[in-house]
């Protein structure tokens, strides 16, 4: 059993942290929260510079570290609040290339992304907002070499911006939709797409992409044909992983300005942090996070080694959502009045973390997942 | 990282198995109850010394100890999975007291003779121990405790009563904080920790009945007794130092989070078996699994942070509170699964899992008052953890 960072993951978070704590101050935050494109191309440079662009794509193909170092790195990420297309590229989109791609696939995509000239997201839920292959409706009908995608996808994370997107479709007419789903790689240029942005409460970047006869050559095909669902299963398993880690980070910054705003706030003539009323809210909000810490990082590890995560993961997600939520709602409580309103930088950090929790399944369905999983 | 065990640990936990599968009365396995569960019977007592020195003739006790004292320099993760398995077979038998928080005290702050004199009992089982820190006046605040020891010649001298001395009725030794000088401030400065044979004349013990019906508690009253002052650790009026520590180790010792994971399954169990699983009691069940695994989680932490020589802090605290707080938790929830039918007690025909289920809730709310309130938890979590300012 071990709890600690190893050396490099050590240096993955100092470097994260550093460059986030000078480059992405309050301001910007601000700023990208209300940006179209969420992002600076000069951000993103220096990202790839770092070589954040190429964690956990293998060195083969241009990138660096592992899929631990990557957790670490969007902890870190979380605490900053960091709004940006890093976890649509390298979470979702290299990791399904790393996941489901031909050696010719790899070589054509991720050494791209590593170099921050592409950015890739995933277009999965539809309509029904659920993750599960019967909610995939998006059709691909093969016409020779070809196929045509047609349908709607929603919650699509920085489409607007994306050079690809990873489309999941139905291909074929079993009756179990876990046979049925195929994945594509799609040029947002391929006539027939359109992106909508869709306004969200918090400064992610969420799109409606629709495929209007969307013809793509058979080489877009990742993986194989109506075998895509388990390669979405263990894209989802990071990607939930990769959303709890930002959670963790962004709870973690949360009770840190919290407590550093209980220690200064005089109220009956102590810092209220003094009073037991707050300061066992404050302790609540670290068991929180501890816990979190945790339990996302036994997923993640998991997942790193190859063994089976499904039931840590959905333990993970669960928890990690409904404790983000209660840190986030004690900040606001220490706080007061102050922290309601659109001046402080809470909310950027309330709202982000809602989002966390939304997207790839919500508590109800990982509750769900880890009682088919016990 | 790693979130697995050592071969060899995963060895010794089907060691450990294999010996509780053989060892472990058929009834105690059967009806699945704790040790005090089984209070009501005449022959208790002897099932959980009996056991206790099986476990102490494996060394297994004693096997995260240094080899100087009896120990094999063995990882605390020993211990750690010494205690899960005892939850799992539901075994009586391990001296949480002396085993799980004297030993340690002693092998930190004792003396050398304190040290040889104590270790080999705790460790064969053959010594079991109580402590006896709270007063009727004084519980959370041990500061302030009054129950004081005269200096005479090479004794102190004690009289007054404590209260809650979980075992006192039948532990040889006892772990007894007093007070020793009463002038002083701050008040804490006047404690001194003394070891103290429980047939010492003077001392009498009266049960205290706890709402679950069990017998764990007792009152003790100390009439003229006199303590060798060889029996004084860590020093005159540095008592409380001891009891810090006493209680750091009382706090990452708990194996509430096991206790609250196997309980749990054994509900899920019955629960499937008789179709109690309705869709609302799958998504508490699920959400309960959950938090079980965080709890484990928080548990380990503190068990690593102690493999590296580390100290807990308020790691203890937070694994102890959220671990006992999970467990109430989990005791509702066996509760509202049975609904009627756990209302009913071990004496009625119809009773579910031979009434451990109102037992084990009604226990449940001791949990979060015993080993330092949930209160005094979160005061220390808020305190060490978050570095908050101190009101008092």
């Amino acid at each position: 059993m071990d709890f600690a960072l190893n050396e490099q993951q050590e240096m993955m978070q100092t470097l994260a942290r550093d460059f986030l704590t000078g480059e992405y101050t309050d301001k910007v935050l601000r700023a990208m929260a209300g940006d179209e494109k969420g992002y600076t191309p000069e951000l993103w440079k220096k990202l790839a510079e770092m070589n954040l662009l190429g964690l956990s794509i293998p060195e083969d193909y241009g990138g660096i570290g592992d899929f631990l170092d990557l957790i670490v790195v969007l902890e870190e990420m979380g605490r900053a609040c960091f709004i940006s297309p890093f976890f649509s590229t390298v979470v979702l989109g290299a990791s399904s290339i790393i996941e489901t791609g031909s050696d010719e696939q790899k070589q054509k995509f991720l050494p791209g992304i590593s170099e921050g000239k592409t950015i890739i997201t995933l277009a999965l839920a539809e309509e029904l907002a659920k993750y599960t292959p019967d909610a995939i409706q998006t059709k691909a009908t093969q016409q020779g070499g070809d196929f045509v995608i047609s349908g709607v996808k929603l919650f699509v994370t920085d489409a607007h911006v994306s050079d690809y997107l990873i489309c999941a479709a139905m291909t074929g007419e079993a009756e179990n939709p876990r046979e049925r789903i195929s994945l594509f790689i799609v040029d947002i240029n391929t006539p027939g797409v359109s992106c909508k942005s869709l306004k969200t409460i918090s400064g992610d970047k969420q799109a409606e992409v629709t495929f209007d006869n969307v013809k793509v050559s058979g080489d877009n095909v990742l993986g194989e044909i109506d075998k895509g669902w388990p390669y979405a299963q263990k894209i989802l398993q990071k990607a939930n992983v990769a959303r709890c880690a930002e959670m963790v980070g962004l709870a973690q910054q949360a009770l840190n300005i919290t407590r550093d705003y209980a220690k200064e706030r005089i109220a009956f003539g102590h810092p209220i942090g003094a009073f037991q009323s707050v300061q066992h809210r404050c302790a609540d909000m670290l068991i929180d996070i501890d816990g979190s810490r945790f339990a996302t990082y036994q997923a993640a590890w998991r997942i790193n080694k190859g063994l089976p995560a499904a039931r840590e993961v959905a333990i993970a997600k669960a928890w990690v959502s409904q404790a983000c939520r209660r840190v986030m709602n004690s900040a606001h409580q220490v706080h007061g009045a102050i922290g309601f309103t659109e001046d402080h930088i809470l909310h950027y950090y309330t709202k982000k973390a809602r989002a966390s929790e939304f997207s790839f399944g919500g508590v109800d369905y990982h509750l769900e997942q880890l009682s088919t999983h016990s | 990282m790693d979130f697995t065990f050592t071969p060899e640990e995963e060895a010794f936990r089907k060691e450990v198995a294999a010996f509780l599968e053989k060892e472990v009365p058929q009834e105690y396995r059967e009806k699945r109850l704790t040790f005090f569960d089984m209070s009501a019977q005449h022959d208790w007592i002897q099932v959980h010394r009996a056991m206790a020195e099986k476990l102490g003739a494996k060394g297994w006790l004693s096997r995260h100890w240094p080899r100087e004292y009896g120990g094999q320099d063995a990882s605390p993760f020993y211990r750690l999975i010494l205690r899960e398995e005892l939850s799992r077979y539901h075994s009586p038998g391990y001296d949480s007291i002396g085993a799980g928080i004297v030993a340690p005290a002693l092998l930190l702050k004792g003396s050398e003779e304190q040290k040889k004199q104590h270790l080999p009992g705790i460790a064969s089982g053959k010594v079991i121990w109580c402590e006896t820190l709270s007063e009727p006046g004084h519980g959370s605040d041990l500061a302030s405790i009054e129950v004081f020891a005269r200096e005479d010649a090479d004794c102190f001298t004690i009289n007054g009563q404590k209260i809650w001395t979980t075992n006192g009725h039948f532990a040889d030794w006892n772990a007894l904080v007093v007070r020793t000088d009463r002038e002083v401030t701050p008040k804490y400065r006047g404690l001194t920790f003394f070891l103290v044979d429980m047939k010492t004349p003077g001392i009498t013990v009266n049960p205290v009945i706890n709402i679950a019906g069990h017998h764990e508690f007792n009152e003790v009253f100390f009439d003229d007794v006199r303590v060798p002052k060889e029996n004084i650790v860590g020093g005159l009026n540095k008592g409380f130092y001891v009891v810090m520590s006493l209680l750091d180790y009382e706090r990452t010792s708990d194996t509430a989070y096991a206790v609250a994971g196997t309980y749990l399954e054994d509900l899920a169990e019955y629960a499937r078996d008789n179709n109690l699983l309705n869709p609302i009691m799958v998504n508490r069940l699920a959400q309960l699994r959950a938090d079980c695994e965080v709890a484990r989680l928080l548990h380990y932490r503190v068990t690593w942070m102690q493999s590296r020589g580390t100290v807990p802090n308020y790691e203890s605290a937070m694994s102890k509170m959220y671990g006992f707080e999970l467990l109430q938790r989990v005791s509702e929830f066996g509760m509202e699964l049975l609904g009627q039918y756990s209302q009913l007690t071990g004496e009625s025909a119809r009773v579910p899992m031979y009434g451990r289920i109102p037992s084990c809730y009604l226990r449940s709310f001791g949990h979060s008052l015993e080993q330092g309130t949930s209160e005094i938890d979160r005061d220390v979590i808020a305190q060490r953890g978050l570095g908050l300012p101190r009101l008092r």
